[in-house]
């Protein structure tokens, strides 16, 4: 009933804007048929490939950076939880747009300080905020599936002599990962998204592209309605990704 | 089988293999291991009962490691078992565990899981790993089963694989705890057989378990704890024939009536 509604009530939304005599629509700015369309399009998903690339870069250092951060949350010694706590506490806890901020204008000075010569480039910028800001919650993930792993596996895995790092890595893991695989798949989907931000450092991806358009255009409508079915689709291809791969890990589960 | 009295007395004499001395053990508040003296010799089997939550799988459990004792020393072989990383090395794989609930891997086969320790831990060949383990799966009576899922395996012969997992790191003490009370009551004996059999090979056992009749074939020693403390120490023969506390009669009237 409430859906039915909802849908009457934003066709005729559409249908009215549609009537109204003020408003002209631009979509030729986009439209592909025409060679000046065509051209707005290229310019637009030419972006694709650095949100791709800053994404996938980003997602993978996050896969390891979590890992590391959430081993010591496992330790029998208090100091390493602790250091575990603070970590993801803190990061988790700063918004994405000022740690990018902080990391591209601020930590260049932070270098300078110390002697150091390093500059930051929007790309890696962008990278290293991502990375870090969603290593707090890769290792979250990483923390409740090997918490999922019964107690006695490992304890198995110490009577037959293995230590510490060769439990995790033939006992503990190879177990978490049909767990944890699926939630870190979701996870980049999150990355994908929130690289949107690194377009207000400068990093010519998606977003920055279609800014830049809107300012030469001022289309605002039509050239963000196509970012946003250019974000739609990239998260569609990965989240169709991620249930093969969930249901890949589901079948393994029950043999 | 009825032992002469010279026959004990070499047992007892044979080398000390664990040695634990006045252990106190406390989880928070709660007091659950007080003033444990135990002494199991090479070869010695001993077994351990008494009711639930008397503190008898704390013991063995303490044995190899998997907790920490806070007062009193133990010592396995001659090394004392401290937070010492060389302690601790020392006695990895030599302290073999056989689990109420198997634990066995359930992502690695039947043969993966046997050939696990002695390939990481000792470092042998493959080759040498899986001839071991194809011996051991014959010693506990499953040979044709290497290549399958333990989840594909009944509780019994989990169970024995459990075993030959912990024989094929040929431990010099052999712990079980509990090892038959997750099992359907047809399953047990087929464990119990392959437990007395392993006892004949003379390795050094500390088994916690209710199964009296096993006990009686195999003990050298019976051990009852109540409450933490050990109430009773002595031969099978007399701990059956005449229990010297009330706590041990009740407790042995209790479960030698099913």
């Amino acid at each position: 009933m409430m859906k039915r509604t909802f849908v009457a009530l934003s066709l005729l939304l559409v249908l009215s804007s549609c009537a109204s005599s003020n408003v002209t629509w631009g979509w030729y700015v986009i439209d592909p048929t025409t060679k000046g369309g065509w051209i707005n399009v290229k310019f637009l998903i030419s972006g694709m490939g650095q949100t791709i690339l800053i994404s996938v870069i980003a997602a993978s250092i996050s896969i390891v950076l979590g890992l590391v951060v959430a081993l010591p949350g496992q330790s029998s010694r208090r100091w390493l939880r602790i250091i575990n706590r603070i970590y993801v506490e803190f990061v988790r806890a700063i918004p994405l747009l000022p740690m990018l901020f902080w990391v591209f204008y601020g930590l260049p000075i932070v270098f300078k300080s110390m002697g150091l010569n390093i500059p930051i480039d929007p790309f890696w910028g962008a990278i290293i905020t991502l990375a870090i800001s969603d290593s707090a919650f890769t290792a979250e993930i990483y923390r409740s599936g090997i918490q999922s792993i019964a107690k006695g596996q490992k304890e198995a895995a110490q009577t037959v002599g293995l230590n510490y790092a060769q439990t995790m890595r033939y006992v503990i893991l190879p177990q978490a990962i049909r767990r944890i695989l699926p939630p870190l798949a979701n996870q980049f989907i999150y990355i994908v998204k929130m690289s949107a931000f690194a377009s207000v450092i400068g990093m010519q991806e998606l977003t920055r592209r279609a800014n830049e358009l809107v300012v030469t255009e001022y289309r605002p409508l039509e050239i963000y309605t196509l970012l946003i079915v250019e974000y739609l689709i990239l998260v569609l291809i990965i989240s169709a990704g991620v249930r093969w791969l969930e249901r890949r890990m589901g079948s393994d589960e029950r043999q | 089988m009825p032992q002469t009295e010279p026959e004990i007395a070499a047992r007892t004499t044979a080398a000390t293999v664990i040695e634990l001395i006045d252990v106190n053990k406390w989880f928070d508040k709660f007091h659950v291991l007080k003033d444990i003296n135990l002494t199991v010799g090479a070869g010695e089997k001993v077994v351990i009962c008494g009711p639930s939550g008397s503190g008898k799988s704390t013991v063995v459990r303490c044995i190899n490691r998997l907790e920490e004792h806070q007062s009193g020393t133990i010592h396995l072989d001659g090394v004392e078992l401290t937070n010492d990383a060389k302690s601790i090395a020392s006695i990895q794989g030599e302290v073999g565990m056989v689990f109420q609930q198997f634990n066995l891997f359930p992502h690695l086969s039947v043969l993966e899981n046997l050939i696990l320790g002695p390939m990481k831990a000792r470092g042998m060949s493959r080759k040498d790993a899986v001839e071991r383990a194809r011996h051991y799966l014959d010693r506990v009576r499953i040979p044709e089963q290497g290549d399958k899922m333990p989840a594909q395996l009944s509780g019994g012969q989990q169970q024995r694989v459990a075993i030959a997992r912990s024989l094929c790191m040929e431990p010099k003490v052999l712990l079980f705890d509990e090892p038959t009370s997750a099992l359907d009551p047809e399953m047990i004996s087929e464990v119990l057989d392959v437990m007395v059999e392993v006892a004949n090979d003379g390795i050094t056992m500390v088994v916690v378990t209710h199964e009296m009749g096993f006990a009686r074939k195999v003990a050298d020693k019976m051990v009852f704890m109540d409450h933490g403390e050990i109430v009773e120490q002595a031969a099978p023969e007399d701990f059956f024939a005449n229990p010297k506390t009330e706590r041990c009669r009740t407790f042995l009237s209790q479960i030698l009536q099913h």
